[in-house]
């Protein structure tokens, strides 16, 4: 029988019981994790095994809970920014900036133009370093390593240009209430640009070594598929939705940060499956590229921060000459301002689909009630769904494709 | 697309439940929010999942609240519901009381409830009637207690630098 037919049967492993013998209708249970090299995090699974085929599987997750929706009802907006980092830590500036966009939603506070630029350039630039690790990653995992360290070394150069604009690499904590902390600086400009036109070249480098190599088309096509029907029901989004052919993308359907001026195609896959899932990351990933080129060509002049003293940090030069800036700073520092009482939800594309905030503030310096919407807890629950029927390997290049981030899973 | 207002999902809402059932209706930039009772739940998503226009099909997130003050009506649920063919949102919202937090399961219309459910479960200790699998999902199992109700305070008590009087808050 074919791997395909496996697939899509999820009852065919009760089929190949042995007739006979000693090992007759014998289940093997097989504990994936919770700290397995081949699934990158601590993803615990209990498979129900019979011989090589996967009957049933039960996820734990939780590992690295740490409490974050119980720590922002206590902490002042500005330090919930530093939370949002380590949700999903491959695309920390997607997550800063979402928050960010969701508590000046809450205030009301206008974002000049090139603020809102520079945020998609940062944006699509941590889209991409998300891609890379999907991507080659799953290289990895079915066998080719080559790859992995070709693009790897250029998700290296883009935490160097976060490092021009924050200072830190991995949790960022880009980006203030009201813009940019400081403006594209020569250097990072240089770099960007360094990105744009190096780039492409390893990305192909890349492509021609997994795209349409034999083995990793064997290992990928037909594996962890699902159909357009059941990912809607399961609450998929991102780069997992649109791999089974529905072209939700929330920086089209509800555009924030001028993604509207933006020309850019939101690639589909038709069956849902590994392959597919990696094909419109990696078209994702020259679609980024795009969009850079063009917010780096329209760039518009002016401030990179909204004229907000009350909630924007003031710079700290300023801190130490000027009276206003130091109570500012003193008062934004220690949590004093108070925000509105209201109800926003404001959702941005993450690196893997629909990462929301649900912000419920009873005019206190705190939020009152803060629900993130993590897209990879919501997709997760389909793994069991996803891999019955299936191999052990096929299930590691599944989850691998997925790119279930534990830290996203656990907030 | 369809545009399909506010308006036009309150009064299908009101015309199939009753105008007394839809409450506490609101607009937060755009996003049309409803209370109702817990009893009209399910049949309420049902409708919206299979109403030929609005086509509420998406389950964006589930998300459990608790207001100490709100007597009767401590725990409250809201459902992020999301028509992606009309990109129209909509928060529907109910409130159980604590002693008997009580409240239907949804993953018969949405899979992705399961976990969503588990997780306001696990937090907040609203009981959802019917779940195949209603379990702790991101605290240790042995726990007592549900930690994002209000009554547990996040930090040590005998901390003084962050007391509020002492800063005028």
């Amino acid at each position: 029988m074919s791997e395909v037919a496996l697939v899509n049967n999820p009852n065919v492993g009760l089929d190949k019981t042995p007739k006979s013998g000693p090992y007759v209708n014998e289940l093997t249970t097989l504990n994936l994790g919770p700290t397995h090299p081949a699934t990158h995090g601590i993803f615990q699974n209990i498979l129900t095994m019979d011989g090589e085929t996967i009957v049933d599987a039960e996820q734990t997750v939780g590992y690295i809970h740490r409490a974050f929706e119980k720590i922002a009802e206590r902490r002042p907006f500005y330090q919930i920014t530093t939370l949002t980092d380590r949700m999903n830590y491959c695309s920390a500036p997607i997550n800063n900036m979402g928050w960010h966009m969701t508590v000046e939603k809450l205030l009301g506070i206008e974002v000049p133009k090139r603020a809102q630029y520079i945020r998609v350039i940062m944006m699509e630039m941590a889209r991409i370093a998300d891609h890379i690790i999907c991507n080659s990653i799953l290289a990895v995992d079915t066998g080719a390593l080559t790859g992995f360290l070709y693009v790897y070394q250029w998700r290296e150069f883009i935490y160097e240009i976060y490092e021009e604009l924050c200072g830190a690499r991995l949790t960022t904590n880009m980006g203030r209430f009201g813009g940019m902390e400081r403006d594209l600086s020569p250097v990072a400009i240089e770099k960007i640009k360094k990105l744009l036109a190096e780039l492409p070249a390893a990305l192909k480098e890349f492509e021609s070594m997994v795209v349409r190599n034999r083995i990793f088309m064997d290992r990928t096509q037909n594996v962890g598929a699902i159909s357009a029907e059941r990912a809607l029901n399961y609450g998929f989004t991102g780069p997992n939705l649109r791999a089974t052919g529905v072209d939700y993308d929330v920086r089209s359907l509800n555009p924030y940060s001028s993604y509207e001026d933006f020309d850019f195609e939101i690639p589909v896959g038709t069956k849902g499956d590994t392959y597919d899932r990696f094909l419109v990351r990696e078209e994702e990933m020259w679609q980024s590229l795009r969009i850079i080129q063009q917010a780096m060509d329209n760039l518009p002049e002016g401030s990179y921060h909204a004229d907000a003293p009350h909630y924007y940090l003031p710079p700290k030069q300023e801190v130490y000459r000027n009276m206003e800036a130091l109570i500012y700073h003193f008062k934004i520092v220690m949590g004093e301002i108070d925000a509105p009482v209201g109800e926003v939800y404001h959702s941005v594309e993450g690196g893997n689909g629909e990462l929301g905030f649900y912000l419920v503030s009873d005019g206190g310096r705190t939020p009152y009630r803060l629900k993130f919407r993590r897209p990879g807890y919501i997709y997760y629950q389909a793994f069991p769904e996803m891999i019955k029927g299936s191999t052990l390997s096929d299930a590691i290049v599944t989850m691998s494709s997925m790119n279930v981030i534990a830290g996203e899973l656990d907030t | 697309m369809e545009n399909v207002s506010n308006q036009q999902i309150i009064d299908a809402l009101q015309g199939q439940f009753g105008e007394e059932s839809i409450y506490g209706i609101a607009e937060s930039h755009g996003i049309l929010q409803v209370t109702t009772e817990v009893e009209h739940i399910v049949p309420m998503l049902h409708f919206l999942y299979q109403h030929p226009v609005l086509k509420f099909q998406f389950l964006t997130d589930l998300a459990g609240i608790h207001f100490p003050e709100a007597k009767g009506q401590e725990l409250g649920v809201i459902y992020h519901l999301h028509s992606l063919e009309n990109n129209v949102r909509l928060w529907i919202k109910i409130y159980v009381p604590i002693e008997n937090p009580v409240v239907p399961t949804v993953t018969g219309l949405y899979a992705t409830a399961n976990w969503m459910e588990r997780e306001a479960f696990d937090f907040y200790g609203i009981i959802f009637e019917g779940h195949p699998n209603l379990i702790r999902i991101l605290n240790v199992e042995d726990m007592d207690y549900h930690p994002m109700r209000k009554e547990y305070p996040l930090e040590d008590a005998t901390r003084h630098d962050k007391i509020d009087e002492l800063f005028g808050r």
